[in-house]
């Protein structure tokens, strides 16, 4: 790959050099800390025998959010350019090469390795980030972080249609790369920080932590049945980018003792953090939420660490799709009749809703349950996302009960993007 | 597989234990090789081109192993990979190679004249003869580590000799990416085309990026000599016919090989290739020879025989369904090739297997007349 022929011209030239000096033969092989010697002076010998057009990807028959925007021009500005962990672009795109899209889903198709991916890659990821993001433009937007649950109004859904509220995002420790480009001694350490933290969580927010690879059978099919336990990836998505490697290594679960707050660690992000409960209390699932972020962040804090943030685009996790909040928040619902209602697909996009089936992306509705969620992440708050979605799930729930009635329902006009 | 572990700079700053991989569930050749002592001796080094000791054992690392297959578990990004990393290769292939030592010397003999009869297997039992190998071409990445211009160059080069093959060799390229749906079909019907891996480990090692770009199948009119472009290796190269004309299939392969690198040669490039593990492949199995010389043979009532599997081993045979490695074999009919890639020339893996299938042979007619063949057991080549 690209990365690789930067090595052999650096290389070619570090043997020159130590060859003058007497060094000895080609088969010690070299040190990786010369690699960064030589890099200037190879440049131009690389240029000549494979320029970026060599290099290129065939893109014709792509169809993501980084097909998209990759012109050869920015290629070539940017495909011998490494983050400080050496980390490069044809890495952060080799999924979405791997990957041509989906026909009716427009994938991301690319990922950081690391957070200055963002920055060193940036003339990539924020026409990329803005396609996906509706417009958030990185170079001059700002994004709000919220995480004062007490902000929420009208969080408590009637239960005869709201079956579970959940909201889950993802955090990242700062300093330390990503599951694209982590090594195993990176992703131990993230687990250990995280185990550490978590461990130091009280009252009901007390728990346990499960490492996937250290687990007895019985608590293997204990959180099977509890529908806590993930497995390794199988999306080609996720595996072309690299992070099921080393798989189950440093990878596993944490759940409180109510099983009502739960955190995976080091699957597709550093952390993925899981609030949620039967019913229909949203505002109880943010609180928690919010006050479990809010303490887990405070245990790192202590330890000298913190999660990766910057006002550009919030929290920075692994997918740009993640961006922001990261934040997903939706319940399981029964709108049967609202279902079959040739507007919903309308309402529900008016309301910055998504519909999904109850085994979450992907999957189909079963029995007339199906998950809804807002459909942003970036560009609005947590408190505002998740009171969209109260206020939005509802409304649906009004329609619900109209056309119960025999009634008939409206098309809500649509909520702005983003704060002028 | 060149990710972030490799090329993190960061991981230096770890000591070696820290990053040290858990194997203690795994059972492949890097698994039992790999020691802290010689991780710790080895991860500092990386080849000119940049693969390092991580990408190495990546595949190994993530498919623990299979059951009943000793897997191999690492994989070489370029042709300084054996040389740097000799220190765990070495053992690896010593274990894999039934003994080959680090000091041994692999003889090649592509000279077809060499072999002693194998044009007469018997038709009746053997439906089709094959002989398989891989070159590398000098001075580009293997398919693990390769940019998408070193592999686009591999694809150019390759096309560029074969167009220049004549006679019975004279043949087309298909281009995978460029395919059209009626030679797809025709691919497949002919059981030429050879889709994207699905294997976990094959995918671990990265040979699967940018797939379908620059791969492709080049034939020949006659449909008896094959090339397949940037799969596990840059080149895999294919002789096939039905019937048991073994010796037509090999000296079609010889014929052509010889062609083949010699036009490389006009062009200023050389395949992979050593005095101590003949012709470099991106697998340590595949060294030496990388050749699998075989036939989909009949053997119903042997098959069934108690000794069936002794008689293999003795004879340095290797049984496989008609699908290749790991599939079952179909009414009776197997694919029975040589088991050795490394330490034995060309001609005499033939030989064994031209040899060993007559025997088979029978063997089976013997059982057929329900007469014994304990007699006819061979010793252990």
């Amino acid at each position: 790959m690209a990365t690789s022929f930067t090595r052999m011209m650096r290389g070619r030239n570090t043997a020159m050099i130590l060859a003058s000096v007497g060094a000895g033969s080609l088969a010690a092989g070299y040190l990786l800390s010369d690699s960064a010697a030589a890099a200037a002076a190879t440049a131009a010998e690389r240029q000549r025998l494979y320029p970026p057009s060599a290099d290129f990807p065939d893109l014709r028959k792509h169809n993501n959010c980084m097909a998209a925007s990759l012109t050869p021009a920015i290629y070539a500005r940017l495909r011998d350019k490494t983050t400080p962990k050496n980390w490069t672009l044809d890495q952060c795109i080799q999924t979405g090469v791997d990957n041509p899209g989906h026909p009716f889903i427009k994938t991301v198709g690319m990922v950081a390795g690391d957070e200055e991916s963002y920055e060193v890659f940036a003339e990539l990821f924020d026409p990329v980030i803005k396609d996906r993001h509706n417009g958030y433009d990185p170079r001059i937007m700002k994004h709000p972080t919220d995480l004062d649950a007490s902000k929420i109004t009208s969080g408590m859904f009637d239960e005869r249609y709201v079956l579970s509220s959940r909201v889950r995002t993802g955090r990242s420790i700062r300093g330390l790369s990503l599951p694209p480009a982590c090594t195993r001694s990176e992703r131990r350490e993230v687990e250990r920080v995280v185990v550490t933290a978590l461990s130091g969580l009280k009252g009901d927010l007390s728990g346990r932590y499960y490492s996937l690879g250290d687990m007895s059978d019985r608590e293997q099919q204990q959180l099977i049945d509890e529908h806590f336990l993930f497995d390794k990836p199988v999306s080609p998505l996720l595996t072309a980018a690299g992070m099921a490697r080393d798989w189950p290594d440093a990878r596993g679960i944490w759940h409180n003792n109510e099983k009502n707050f739960l955190i995976w660690v080091n699957e597709e992000d550093h952390t993925r953090i899981i609030s949620m409960e039967k019913g229909g209390n949203m505002k109880r699932v943010f609180e928690r939420f919010c006050r479990g972020l809010k303490q887990v962040e405070h245990l790192i804090q202590e330890r000298g660490w913190e999660f990766m943030w910057n006002e550009r685009l919030g929290y920075i996790l692994t997918c740009p799709s993640n961006l922001g909040t990261g934040l997903r928040a939706g319940v399981h619902i029964r709108l049967p009749l609202l279902n079959r209602d040739p507007r919903f697909k309308k309402i529900l996009e008016n309301l910055r809703l998504q519909k999904r089936g109850t085994g979450g992306v992907d999957t189909a509705a079963t029995g007339d349950v199906f998950d809804v969620s807002n459909l942003d992440r970036l560009g609005k708050s947590e408190v505002e996302l998740v009171q969209l979605v109260i206020d939005g799930v509802n409304y649906l729930i009004e329609c619900e009960k109209r056309l119960e009635r025999g009634q008939d329902v409206k098309i809500p006009s649509p909520i702005p993007q983003f704060r002028k | 597989m060149p990710f972030g572990n490799t090329h993190n700079q960061l991981k230096l700053k770890f000591t070696s234990i820290q990053e040290y991989p858990d194997l203690s569930k795994h059972n492949n050749h890097m698994a039992k090789v790999l020691t802290p002592e010689l991780y710790e001796r080895l991860r500092t080094k990386m080849t000119a081109s940049g693969f390092t000791l991580d990408d190495v054992i990546q595949t190994g690392v993530d498919n623990p192993g299979h059951p009943f297959i000793m897997t191999v578990g690492c994989v070489a990004g370029d042709e300084e990979t054996y040389i740097v990393f000799k220190d765990l290769l070495d053992p690896v292939i010593q274990d894999r190679h039934g003994g080959y030592k680090p000091t041994d010397k692999h003889k090649t003999d592509l000279n077809a004249a060499n072999l002693k009869g194998g044009d007469d297997l018997d038709p009746n039992y053997v439906l089709s003869s094959r002989v398989r190998t891989g070159r590398s071409i000098r001075g580009y990445c293997l398919p693990p580590h390769c940019s998408r211009g070193e592999r686009r160059a591999v694809e150019k080069l390759s096309v560029e000799a074969l167009g220049s093959l004549t006679g019975d060799l004279k043949g087309k390229y298909y281009a995978l990416k460029n395919m059209t749906d009626a030679e797809q079909q025709q691919l497949i019907d002919d059981h030429f085309l050879f889709d994207k891996p699905v294997s976990p480990l094959l995918l671990a090692s990265g040979m699967a990026r940018d797939w379908p770009d620059a791969r492709g199948i080049w034939h020949n009119d006659n449909k008896t000599f094959l090339v397949w472009v940037n799969e596990e290796d840059h080149l895999r190269v294919i002789s096939m016919q039905k019937g048991g004309n073994m010796r037509e299939v090999f000296t079609r392969f010889c014929t052509g090989l010889t062609k083949i690198e010699s036009l490389f040669k006009d062009r200023g490039h050389a395949f992979m290739w050593n005095e101590h593990l003949g012709y470099i492949l991106t697998c340590p199995s595949n060294l030496g020879t990388g050749l699998r010389a075989g036939v989909h043979v009949k053997l119903p009532n042997l098959s069934k025989h108690a000794k069936f599997g002794e008689v293999l081993k003795r004879l340095r045979l290797q049984k496989r369904g008609t699908g290749g490695v790991d599939t079952a074999a179909v009414g009776g009919v197997f694919d029975i090739s040589n088991a050795d890639r490394l330490g034995f020339s060309e001609v005499q893996l033939v030989q064994m297997v031209v040899d060993g299938i007559k025997l088979l042979i029978e063997m089976e007619k013997k059982l057929e007349k329900g007469q014994c063949i304990e007699d006819m057991i061979p010793a252990q080549k």
